[in-house]
């Protein structure tokens, strides 16, 4: 029983599963597609095209909210995804460099860039409100030793 | 009397001034994020949890997590009732029947009951947990390392009987879940595993960025794709207090749910969810006009809202004797444990008492506080639905950036997030909850030390397992619940529970 022990079943039984799983998939077509609880609720997967009025998105959202899409993937909107994984990369790439309050602007900013809708000003508008308003609660109120500027800028 | 004296310890403890400010917090906190239908309270413990590490006494920490989770129920009924938006799974049920109260004229009556319900169940819970938890942790304590896996096992086994959804893809989760777990070095010989070479890695993952990730972001990624609109009309609450006759036909209810929910809040997977689907499905087997039910019967949010309490409650059971978290929010408790330095399981109740007893009593003042502080304020956590989501989103992402980097000064563990974001909401889109994912990462380690120790000491006889006699029969439920989770005709009666009345 070496390090690899453990992991080597485990990766085994994990293939064995999904194997099975790609198995079934083409045998009987998945039950449960569909039948999600409240909790894993997978909403509408379909994907809203940015032409689609917004009443008819949310009625058609509310009508088959617990469905999944067949095609899990093909509903992925790239709006989203990127701007919020891009957010938070920047955050672990910047925090050292720029110190918490830009890399703090720079997150809010594509953070809230991945909101369909959401303009460029109001973005700007919403990264300012988030700096100050995370200054007060971590530095001043929780006083979490946090440089407010980073290395490259001398901090 | 060792309970009375033990409870005393809990009151001492809980009643100190900071503890009963952090338990408010918590509750207040637990209030809003289940009012909020965007963030649970899985998501918000997450995200709260490198902030207690700055805390100075492990109990406050506790007590204010514990808050959030129960007063996240609360929250989620509000909402249900009101707007017919339940901001938490579990208060999915509580809508059916609330929302046609409330739509009657009678919000403030179904609001009040709810409260009542859930108070009462919360009562009887907290007892429940305080007579059940020390012979429970007793009898851990002669576990040797066999038993140790088979009650893994078990857990792992049943979270998925008892959830929804795909049994092989929530095995394939938990599998999935474990390996990322192996991550970093191997604890008997510190060889690294799957570090890829990079230093980080040798610790293993974040257990605090998986969480943040695979429910914080993933949550808002999903959140994002399914712009729901969320104006409807508040209706006017007047009147709270229900008549004599009203109160007379939920005492029955109320009762059973919280027998129902204490039950099911101990067995792992989604305890609290389950209690109340359990207890509208049974109420409306018992009632003498089942009719009534989907139009506004009192019993219908009477039963499971005080199901889904005393489940909450309860479910602090396994982690408190065992060690073992029954789902995701009692996993984050674990970690909220291993951030004070503090490693849960039977150990703790007898080493440290004050901890142990303080959070279960805080418990009990929580439902308290949430009593008063809910019914009078209403209005104040419907106004908060009006703050716009594209306000509400960008801070929690920054909210988790700042609070994962604050942990351990590493921007490793903030890329792991934005990882884990992503891949949990692929996952999610694939049908796959994460959940279970989760649960494996936390228990992971575990499994594999006693499986190791085990079969060091029985020098590699796998047969151990199922002769040591209460290894033996964990193994032996843990492979009925898998059956069980299998078997097509027992799967269909589960969907029913699950989607009946939906």
């Amino acid at each position: 029983m070496g390090p690899g022990y453990v992991p080597f079943a485990l990766g085994l039984v994990l293939a064995g599963l999904g194997l099975a799983t790609v198995a079934k998939a083409y045998l009987a077509p998945d039950p449960d597609l569909g039948e999600a609880p409240a909790d894993a609720a997978v909403s509408d997967a379909t994907g809203v095209d940015d032409a689609v009025p917004e009443d008819a998105v949310a009625e058609h959202a509310v009508s088959d909210a617990d469905a999944l899409d067949p095609r899990p993937l093909a509903g992925i909107q790239w709006r989203p995804t990127v701007a919020i994984f891009a957010a938070v990369t920047f955050f672990a790439v910047t925090v050292d460099g720029l110190g918490l309050l830009l890399a703090t602007f720079g997150t809010g900013l594509l953070a809230a860039l991945a909101r369909q809708g959401t303009g460029p000003v109001r973005a700007l508008v919403i990264a300012a409100g988030l700096t100050l308003a995370s200054w007060v609660i971590f530095v001043v109120l929780l006083q979490l030793r946090l440089a407010l500027l980073g290395d490259w800028l001398g901090g | 009397m060792d309970l009375l004296d033990n409870l005393a310890l809990g009151f001492s403890e809980a009643l100190q001034w900071h503890n009963l400010m952090f338990c408010l917090l918590g509750v207040a906190l637990g209030t809003a994020v289940g009012v909020l239908p965007g963030i649970g309270p899985t998501a918000t413990i997450a995200l709260l949890l490198p902030i207690t590490f700055g805390f100075d006494d492990p109990t406050s920490a506790l007590i204010m997590l514990a808050g959030i989770y129960y007063g996240a129920q609360y929250g989620g009924s509000t909402t249900a009732i009101l707007l017919n938006l339940p901001g938490e799974s579990s208060a999915a049920v509580t809508a059916i029947d609330g929302h046609q109260m409330a739509r009657a004229g009678r919000a403030g009556v179904a609001l009040a009951v709810a409260a009542l319900g859930s108070f009462a169940a919360g009562t009887v819970a907290t007892v429940v947990l305080a007579v059940a938890a020390p012979p429970l942790a007793r009898a851990a304590l002669s576990f040797g390392a066999a038993e140790y896996f088979s009650l893994v096992v078990l857990g792992l086994i049943a979270s998925i009987a008892l959830a929804s959804g795909s049994t092989l893809k929530a095995l394939a989760m938990i599998v999935l879940g474990i390996l990322l777990g192996t991550v970093g070095q191997d604890l008997n010989t510190g060889t690294p595993r799957f570090t890829f070479g990079i230093r980080e890695l040798y610790q293993g993952l974040s257990f605090v960025a998986v969480a943040v990730g695979v429910f914080g972001i993933a949550e808002i990624l999903r959140n994002l794709h399914d712009p729901r609109s969320r104006t409807r009309m508040v209706s006017r609450v007047a009147n709270l207090w229900p008549t004599r006759a009203e109160l007379r036909r939920i005492v029955g209810p109320v009762i059973r749910a919280t027998g129902l929910g204490s039950l099911l809040g101990v067995l792992p997977g989604g305890g609290h969810v389950l209690a109340s689907y359990a207890s509208y499905a049974l109420e409306k087997r018992v009632s003498r006009n089942p009719g009534e039910f989907g139009h506004g019967a009192i019993e219908g949010v009477a039963g499971p809202e005080s199901a889904n309490n005393a489940a909450a409650q309860t479910s602090f059971i396994p982690l408190l004797t065992l060690g073992l978290p029954a789902h995701p929010v009692m996993a984050l408790m674990v970690g909220a444990f291993i951030i004070q330095g503090i490693t849960p399981g039977p150990k703790v109740m007898i080493e440290q008492p004050a901890l142990v007893w303080g959070l279960i009593a805080s418990m009990w003042i929580g439902n308290v506080l949430l009593v008063l502080l809910n019914l009078p304020l209403i209005g104040l956590w419907v106004r908060m639905l009006s703050v716009p989501y594209s306000v509400l989103f960008p801070v929690i992402v920054v909210f988790a950036c700042i609070g994962t980097y604050s942990l351990g000064q590493n921007p490793w563990h903030v890329f792991a997030v934005a990882v884990f974001g992503v891949l949990g909401f692929v996952l999610v889109r694939s049908g796959c909850e994460p959940a279970p994912l989760l649960l494996g990462f936390v228990l992971g380690p575990l499994l594999e030390e006693n499986l190791r120790r085990a079969l060091l000491i029985s020098r590699g006889d796998p047969s151990v397992f199922v002769t040591r006699p209460i290894s033996g029969v964990l193994l032996t439920l843990a492979l009925i619940a898998l059956v069980v989770a299998v078997l097509p005709a027992i799967r269909r009666k589960r969907d029913v529970v699950f989607t009946e009345d939906e």
